[in-house]
């Protein structure tokens, strides 16, 4: 149970604010006062959150976040999925995130779709003395040869390239010419690029944006008809099966996706995108470049939604038919009238096993203020948030549509304060990523992989919202948390080793 | 719709309604400029043929489905088996989110490490700053008792000089000067996560044994008769070590398991987070220069480490990952003669029950062929053991043995009958793996979770045995050593060749008594 319950406001954030400061003094003086600036308390109606954000992380405190390659090839590029995505540079990088992030898809694995391979160049000390170019040249022959059917391939610079000086752009280029015109893009996401893996999303847009919008002939015969109801998914990884049970809404209603960005997606559906009404942004954080970028040069307008719980999905619908006609205006509330029974069904199922429930979230960019909706739907409370690689419009929008006064906020939260946050606000559950479940779980805390959706999916839509729903009561409500105390030891109460 | 609150369905049944089936093929068809399906069917036939083989082996630039890691993984596998230990891997932070992710998804464990987050600044001036303001803040925030560094390929390609920079954070006050701070250059592009082992062990027992690096007098060694024991990296360190504590203690062997990891991957739920586990203690590391010898139970984790402790007058010996019979044997009839203790009758009668199991079943693995993959060690092990099975170690393939390796293997297939038809493949991965299973199929794979990609596109069955094994829960807590080791490796096997046979589904064939 959450301390929480039965607090005041002015309560909880005086313990918060207790907290935070109880935190700031493990650090040396000059880390204190960096991270400082990353907690805070959220107080209503402020504009943003009140915390510094997109900075770099302080060295050897325990930092959840990742680089700019994890951004790139983790999470941009790595879904097109017909596309051979090289981990250029040694072999960890792309043996660690291979296929780590369940980016769903539909193909032929190895003949003409690729996501689920591991492609590296493998570098060894000759390749870092001498250069790796010649290698990457070779590299690219040999995929023609053995991968006829891939339309494209995309270079994902891992640290060491930009390091030794390497040309990748000339090497595709050159390539590229040998090949017919083929796509072959090369990325400068070297990991020790920026302060996490947002960099590297902005870098996969750019290179998007110059190696593949600019490359195409505009001349061209397009590959199918417009319509006036076309739209693009922006920012959906399919994680589970996500975009799928997104785009399935925005067809009900009427629409016609002609492209998702990146999961199950494809290049030539990149290719089609300017020729979309509307973009449709889910994760802002890391395609708002693109999305932009469209708007700039091919007046595409562009329209953040939420799939996530039915408050949101029906708030987004009607927002994404605000573009659109009468029809399209009629077909989202159909959508939404059709699914209202599900919904009242699983909320009545599990709301009663949920209400009061409080969570603390840490995830990427987007999440820890996008979930919050579908559990309050659920009755539920999220009392701490934060952002491994958010910016400052992540928390202006977290405080202007998100989160509750008194809410504890943490930045790149590090290891030790996340911990003792979880300690001391008791929450119900943690809702964060695979390197924290485990922390939780042995502190007897429930928690949900937020990245992933703990192998479990999809989150998305209305079919989301039920397994979103199972999830979470299967995880909060599990026999085994009563268990974590052997019955002849005192009630449990998490401590840490580390800090004692 | 087909969702329902009453029987909520996820990825697995949702997706493979008629409604998401259609949707998915529209957007096929219409956007996704698919190639022409004869087509797809032409090249996945192609890539069946010897000729795609060929072609595939002629590879000399493009790595696909390496069996393999970076040296990191392996320095701080080896880091978190010290005592209240720390890894700190300097050089970019994403490296580090990796390998503690790779090892809390293997060992559904936490994984504890931090970096020194370099950035573009670091990478243009150099590391020292982050390395100062690094250690202090692990030292103050996480008190362990030893910060065991070691580095990313981004700190090596810009040449940080770890011992001036440890030196330099020590005179800055980070950390006490006397304050324990082994290190290990590991190199990325530079063999793989057991080079790294192999790398962050050797800077370990350097550090304890020859002076600190110039901090402290060099330890004399003065012989005490103990024994070291040295795991190497390995999915099953859980279960294992604990099996060898346990052998050693039935002969009433004195030891001192060096990266003792066992507990920190296997904590327990009950309401603690504990950070730190067990572990080699620091004094027992020091110590450990005293030993009468040192045991490696994977040759190619210790190829630097082996030579080091022998030149500080050690015996040592190296084993290949035994596994079976035979392996454990020589391991054993090792053991008690350096120590001249001799071999318990426990061991001997658990000896007799693996006999007596594999007795039992060897029909029904009797001349089944098999490729495995792995580590080098690894492979060693397992195909010894399918040979004195009477099965036929077909295709064995490490992407990161060597040419070394490589003879060693054909040594041991030499040494047997079963092992007439049987090749080694050093350096190869996954790919080439491919083309072996259907130019030249065999009955089974073993190899860890990738190899799920493989069973599928040929239907060559996995058995699940390497690092790492994402998919399937709790096998590291068992051991693969010892006769009881070889035990639930024979098991496991034995299991999925029934559970193959048992796939007809005929009336004949479908035998109840096997």
């Amino acid at each position: 149970m959450s301390r929480t319950t039965n607090q005041s406001v002015a309560e909880i954030k005086a313990r918060n604010k207790q907290l935070i400061d109880e935190v700031l003094k493990v650090y040396p003086e000059k880390t204190a006062k960096r991270r400082a600036k990353h907690l805070n308390v959220h107080e209503a109606g402020k504009s943003d959150c009140g915390v510094k954000s997109n900075l770099k992380s302080i060295p050897g405190v325990m930092t959840i976040r990742g680089c700019a390659y994890a951004g790139s090839k983790g999470v941009v590029w790595g879904p097109i999925k017909d596309m051979i995505h090289i981990s250029h540079g040694p072999v960890g990088c792309g043996q660690y995130s291979w296929a780590a992030r369940r980016n769903y898809y539909t193909g032929t694995t190895g003949i003409d779709t690729f996501v689920t391979m591991q492609f590296t160049s493998d570098f060894q000390e000759k390749d870092i003395v001498f250069g790796g170019d010649k290698k990457l040249a070779k590299i690219i022959d040999e995929v023609q040869e053995l991968f006829p059917l891939n339309h494209g391939i995309t270079i994902q610079s891992e640290c060491p390239i930009g390091l030794i000086g390497d040309d990748i752009e000339a090497v595709s280029k050159v390539k590229s010419t040998e090949y017919d015109g083929k796509t072959i893009v090369p990325v400068r996401c070297e990991g020790f690029r920026g302060v996490s893996q947002s960099l590297g999303h902005h870098i996969a847009n750019d290179a998007v944006r110059d190696w593949i919008f600019d490359k195409v002939n505009p001349d061209a015969k397009p590959a199918f008809e417009s319509t006036p109801y076309d739209v693009a998914i922006i920012g959906d990884y399919n994680i589970g099966g996500d975009a799928w049970s997104s785009r399935i809404l925005l067809e009900e209603m009427g629409l016609r996706v002609i492209a998702q960005w990146s999961g199950d997606g494809s290049l030539a559906e990149l290719e089609a995108t300017p020729k979309a009404k509307l973009n449709v942004l889910h994760c802002y954080r890391s395609m708002n470049y693109i999305s932009r970028h469209m708007e700039e040069k091919f007046g595409i307008p562009w329209c953040e939604y939420n799939f996530f719980g039915p408050s949101k999905i029906a708030e987004s619908l009607r927002k994404i038919a605000s573009f659109f006609d009468d029809k399209i205006k009629e077909g989202a509330e159909r959508v939404i009238a059709k699914y209202q029974p599900l919904m009242d069904a699983v909320i009545a199922k599990y709301r009663p096993r949920l209400e009061g429930k409080t969570v603390m979230l840490f995830v990427g960019g987007l999440r820890p203020r996008h979930v919050i909706g579908a559990y309050e739907d659920l009755g539920m409370e999220v009392v701490g948030t934060g952002y491994e690689f958010g910016h400052n419009d992540d928390y202006q929008r977290t405080a202007q549509h998100y989160v509750k006064d008194g809410t504890l906020i943490y930045d790149d939260v590090t290891g030790y304060e996340f911990e003792r946050f979880v300690e001391n606000i008791q929450p119900d559950l943690v809702g964060s990523g695979i390197k924290e479940k485990y922390v939780f779980q042995k502190m007897g805390v429930p928690f949900r992989q937020m990245h992933s959706w703990d192998y479990s999916g999809p989150y998305h839509g209305y079919d989301g919202f039920a397994i979103f729903a199972r999830d979470m009561d299967m995880a909060i409500n599990s026999p085994i948390w009563k268990k974590t105390k052997a019955p002849w030891k005192d009630a449990p109460r998490p401590s840490l080793m580390a800090a004692e | 719709m087909t969702q329902n609150a009453e029987h909520v369905l996820d990825h697995f049944e949702l997706f493979r309604g008629p409604e998401y089936q259609q949707m998915l093929a529209n957007k096929k068809a219409l956007f996704e400029n698919p190639q022409d399906p004869a087509e797809v069917e032409r090249i996945r036939e192609w890539a069946k043929t010897p000729e795609y083989r060929e072609k595939n082996f002629a590879r000399e630039a493009l790595t696909v489905n390496p069996a393999k890691a970076c040296q990191p993984l392996g320095a701080v596998f080896v880091a978190v088996g010290f005592e209240g230990t720390l890894p700190f891997v300097h050089g970019s932070q994403g490296c580090v989110a990796y390998y503690r992710s790779h090892l809390s998804r293997h060992f559904k464990e936490p994984s504890s490490c931090v970096s020194s987050s370099m950035t573009e600044d670091a990478a243009v001036f150099g590391g020292l700053n982050n390395m100062i303001d690094g250690l202090a803040n692990t030292y103050n925030m996480y008190k362990p008792k030893m910060i065991a560094v070691s580095t990313t390929c981004m700190a090596e390609v810009i040449g940080d000089d770890l011992n001036a920079f440890i030196k330099t954070t020590k005179e800055k006050g980070s950390v006490p000067a006397e304050y324990d701070v082994p290190f290990a250059h590991t190199p990325a592009f530079v063999g793989s996560h057991v080079t790294g082992y192999d790398n962050a062990l050797k800077g370990i027992l350097e550090h304890f044994w020859d002076g600190k690096a110039g901090t402290a007098p060099k330890l004399e060694r003065k012989e005490n008769g103990k024994i070291n024991f040295i795991g190497g990296f390995d999915g099953y360190t859980v279960g294992n070590i604990r099996e060898i504590k346990r052998i050693f203690e039935l002969m009433g062997i004195e030891y001192t398991i060096l990266a003792d990891n066992s507990d920190v991957f296997d904590t327990p739920t009950d309401g603690e987070f504990r950070m730190y586990d067990g572990g080699t203690t620091l004094e027992d590391a020091a110590n450990a220069i005293h030993a009468k010898a040192t045991i490696s139970m994977q040759q190619y984790c210790t190829e630097k480490t082996l030579p080091f402790i022998e030149g500080h007058g050690h015996e040592v010996a190296a084993f290949n990952h035994p596994v079976g019979v035979s392996a454990t044997d020589e391991f054993l009839m090792t053991l008690s003669r350096i120590t001249g203790k001799p071999i318990a009758k426990a061991l001997e009668q658990e000896r007799g029950r693996l006999v007596d199991a594999m007795a039992d079943s060897s029909a029904h693995i009797h001349g089944k062929k098999f490729a495995i993959y792995g580590d080098p060690d690894l492979c060693y092990g397992l195909a010894a053991f399918l040979l004195e099975l009477g099965a036929e170690p077909t295709h064995v393939l490490s992407t990161n043995g060597n040419k070394a390796w490589a003879e060693k293997m054909e040594g041991l297939f030499a040494s047997s009958p079963f092992g007439k038809n049987c090749h080694a493949y050093p350096g190869k991965d996954l790919w080439h793996m491919r083309s072996l299973l259907f130019t030249e199929p065999v009955d089974f794979l073993i190899g860890n979770t990738y190899g799920k990609y493989l069973e599928r596109d040929t239907g060559t069955p996995l058995i699940r045995i390497g690092f790492p094994v994402f998919d399937r829960h709790h096998h590291h807590r068992y051991p693969v050593w010892g006769y009881q080791g070889g035990m639930s490796v024979l098991v496991k096997i034995l299991d999925k060749i029934f559970d193959e046979v048992d796939k007809t589904r005929t009336d004949y064939s479908f035998d109840i008594i096997r």
